[in-house]
């Protein structure tokens, strides 16, 4: 249910009344629907799923879990982090 | 189905897609495995011949013992008809060269049968009649004979072409689906599904843009050069529907070996992979209208790729796989975590999908 | 692709698959609920490069073979009437209803087109004021905002000629109904990604607390289908239950509001058939009152619809046949060795397929 793609924001619009933007998967463009990511910027990454931006990717926690896989297997330290509720 | 069954879940629950038995569905075009079955049920039991029985993309013929050649015919209903990198015309003559030149045979002469529908403008005609020209030229066949309908409005996308081509096969060349041999490499001559992603952007259904061009090209050059180099040039076959993935099953089928693919080798553009990732498509079935795969004897493979690569259509040849004994009809890869996994044929149409 | 190609890279796979040969001390039955996640452990053969101590269960996880064969006949039907534009994800049109599927209801000349996005569909019904333009709007909680929003799109722009045809499915009640099986043998979840990045993962703490299970959300690329397995075993082996976030990139613990709150404007919680398990209460979605004018099923009157799945396939006993193909009594005949299955993971062909019988048997 679930084949999201990363893209990064080129452009940004309305049309229609919703937020619009161009996105660019890396040599290919498709427009897709931002309204669920309001506080978007050209230039942010985002998962597209149906012409659909979902959610804006972290940077900051991607490279951390790709810092700790990276150590796997030296370290033994898990990415992740555990739930709010118990 | 009992409804109250309790959820003893233990798998995907897929339901199995419809044979169509029945009807054409647009699948049955598409080159994998409803086009197969169609020509198995259909055409086989009244067409029957070996040549035909073959199985390769061109028919080998002998009119009498010392003439050997090699027949291919293909119809052409892309839509649109102008595409990035080609159209039609382009496509109706490159297309069969290459059938032809896949037998390893000099393609010589050409057919081309026009259907129009009623309201095409001259214009158009003209644009593609200059394509096919301008191929022709570059393959170095002539046309030498032709035909032309014209059906009533709506009944043809504006324009159908079938061409049929002729060859000479060269002697002592043997080559077919059915040459494959253990230890054989399998060299595949550039990137892949350029011609389908073109097409499928060219439609605009699916509302992506990229730069994507398709690779529509005569290929029988590509062919002598490599030929010129090596008698251990066992099967060559165009990748056209169903793509890389349905035409070595066919090979596999065929010469009854094990093809074992190398995920890493693969060559493909950035953008048409970005495409497949967003649609959730294989590129491993997508049409490609301007490469080669080639099936080559061990020893001579790097001879073989090196005098590819020299020609302006293989300059980005390589050298994507091997041929074992086993599993028997079967093609597998090698992806690039180590794992191995099944490379099938296409069923149907490939869908975009969203799960 | 950046966001993509770092999470297949080789040498990030291996380091996990080694902590997680390390970590597994026992036999565990592991659970991915996504049919994204199943098809990219199909892809790359993940499974083969697992311990032998881990089983992993592919859960319900696609809209597409979950949707009630009564739907899919409503379709058909609905497809199948005049003056009808019938649009759809591109991955329906191969799924069979009782005899038909939309393939042939479009070979018959019915309009079915392939739409990537419901925006799509809402152009189509713009630019088609005389037709019916119907969007079959099936999904998880992925796809469900995107849909909503055609919904609320259409009622702005006053379309008179829109109309979804809902057959949204939930996660959570799944899970329920999985883990509350008699029969079940699931340990751990590896819950899906996208689906949380809509819904966030609070849902899920319940269910961890109540049938001692972790859940671990999950991406969609290697690295990250290993690095969910890894944390699911490190919590198993440690005797712990709790919800994890594996893909931290993309998901939170709250979800994405503005789409929740679209979901909940739009749709409300229903009853659904999910098509070779049965009724789960609850574990649906439908149109709220406010937007039932643009039920299709309401707009459409199809009759009465008799499903009747294939006697060969989708049975209970067919369902464990799958496990063991050879038991099948489709096997080798209607029911090929290359499309056991066959409506999911369609785009890979017969990746899915290969794990059954050859992913297992042959290549261990």
């Amino acid at each position: 249910m679930c084949l999201g793609v990363p893209g990064r924001i080129i452009e940004m619009y309305e049309a229609g009344g919703l937020s619009m933007g161009k996105v660019d998967f890396g040599g290919v463009t498709r427009e897709a629907c931002l309204a669920y990511v309001p506080e978007a910027q050209v230039g942010d990454y985002t998962i597209i799923h149906v012409g659909f931006a979902l959610n804006l990717i972290s940077e900051e926690e991607a490279l951390e879990t790709l810092d700790l896989l990276r150590q796997i297997g030296e370290l033994s330290v898990l990415p992740g982090t555990e739930g709010e509720a118990e | 189905m009992d409804e109250n069954a309790s959820i003893g879940y233990q798998g995907p629950v897929c339901p199995i897609p419809l044979t169509h038995t029945e009807q054409i569905v647009m699948g049955h075009g598409s080159g994998g495995k409803l086009s197969h079955d169609l020509i198995q049920r259909i055409f086989l039991p009244s067409f029957d011949n070996p040549a035909l029985r073959a199985g390769d993309d061109a028919a080998l013929v002998f009119p009498n013992p010392s003439t050997r050649l090699a027949i291919s015919t293909d119809s052409h209903v892309v839509w649109p008809l102008f595409f990035p990198g080609g159209d039609i015309g382009r496509l109706a003559v490159c297309g069969t060269v290459n059938d032809v030149a896949m037998l390893g045979a000099d393609p010589l002469y050409l057919t081309a049968g026009f259907i129009l529908e009623e309201g095409l403008p001259l214009e158009i005609l003209e644009q593609v009649v200059a394509s096919m020209h301008a191929a022709a030229s570059e393959a170095g066949v002539q046309i030498v004979a032709g035909d032309t309908k014209v059906v009533q409005k709506g009944k043809a996308d504006r324009l159908y072409i079938n061409t049929t081509g002729v060859g000479l096969i060269r002697p002592g060349v043997e080559i077919g689906g059915a040459h494959a041999r253990p230890g054989d490499l399998v060299i595949l001559s550039g990137p892949i599904g350029d011609h389908g992603i073109s097409v499928l952007e060219a439609r605009g259904e699916l509302g992506f843009e990229s730069h994507i061009q398709s690779d529509i090209a005569p290929l029988n050059h590509l062919v002598s050069a490599m030929l010129q180099v090596s008698d251990q040039v066992h099967v060559l076959r165009d990748p056209t529907r169903g793509g890389v993935a349905t035409t070595l099953n066919e090979i596999a089928g065929q010469s009854q070996v094990g093809i074992v693919l190398n995920e890493g080798s693969l060559p493909i553009r950035p953008a048409v992979a970005a495409v497949c990732e967003m649609l959730g498509f294989d590129p491993l079935y997508l049409a490609n209208e301007g490469k080669l795969i080639a099936i080559v004897g061990r020893s001579d493979a790097e001879r073989v790729l090196q005098a590819m690569r020299l020609t302006r259509y293989g300059e980005e040849s390589q050298i994507i796989g091997e041929i074992k004994d086993t599993p028997q009809g079967r093609v597998l890869m090698k992806t690039t975590l180590g794992s191995t996994r099944i490379v099938d044929v296409l069923a149907g149409e490939m869908l975009p999908r969203i799960c | 692709m950046k966001y993509l190609t770092e999470y297949r890279d080789a040498s990030l796979v291996h380091n996990l698959v080694n902590e997680i040969r390390q970590t597994v001390k026992r036999n565990w039955v592991v659970m991915e609920i996504c049919g994204g996640q199943t098809h990219a452990i199909m892809r790359y053969g993940l499974d083969q490069l697992l311990p032998p101590e881990i089983e992993l269960v592919h859960g319900p996880g696609c809209p597409v073979c979950v949707t009630s064969l009564e739907l899919i006949d409503k379709a058909l039907a609905i497809a199948s009437q005049p003056g009808v534009i019938f649009t759809s994800y591109g991955d329906m049109l191969r799924v069979p209803g009782s005899g038909r599927d939309l393939f042939s209801v479009r070979a018959s000349g019915g309009d079915v087109r392939v739409v990537y996005s419901p925006l799509d569909a809402i152009k189509i019904a713009q630019h088609n004021p005389g037709k019916q333009v119907v969007f079959f709007a099936i999904g998880f909680e992925t796809t469900a905002p995107a849909n909503a929003m055609s919904v609320v799109q259409a009622e702005a722009l006053g379309l008179k000629n829109y109309s979804v045809l809902v057959s949204h499915v939930r996660v959570p009640p799944a899970m329920h109904a999985i883990l509350g099986s008699p029969e079940n043998r699931v340990q751990a979840f590896l819950a899906a990604g996208h689906v949380c990045a809509v819904m966030g993962y609070w849902e899920y703490a319940p269910i961890a607390h109540q049938y001692k299970v972790p859940i671990v959300v999950t991406g969609f690329e290697p690295v990250d289908i290993l690095q969910g397995l890894l944390l699911s075993i490190r919590q198993l082996e440690a005797g712990r239950f709790e919800t994890e976030n594996g893909y931290p990139r993309v998901v939170t613990f709250e979800g994405n509001r503005p789409a929740q709150e679209v979901l909940q404007r739009v749709f409300q919680e229903c009853d659904r058939k999910w098509r070779g398990i049965g009724l789960i209460p609850a574990s649906g979605w439908q149109l709220r009152p406010e937007y039932a004018h643009l039920d299709a099923e309401t707009r459409f009157s199809v009759g009465q619809i008799q499903p009747e799945e294939s006697p060969i396939c989708i049975s209970g006993q067919v369902l464990q046949g799958l496990k063991k193909p050879k038991h099948c009594p489709a096997f080798g005949s209607l029911c090929t060795p290359e499309h056991p299955l066959g409506a999911t993971m369609v785009s890979s062909e017969g990746a899915c397929a290969a794990y059954f019988h050859y992913g297992r048997e042959a290549y261990g």
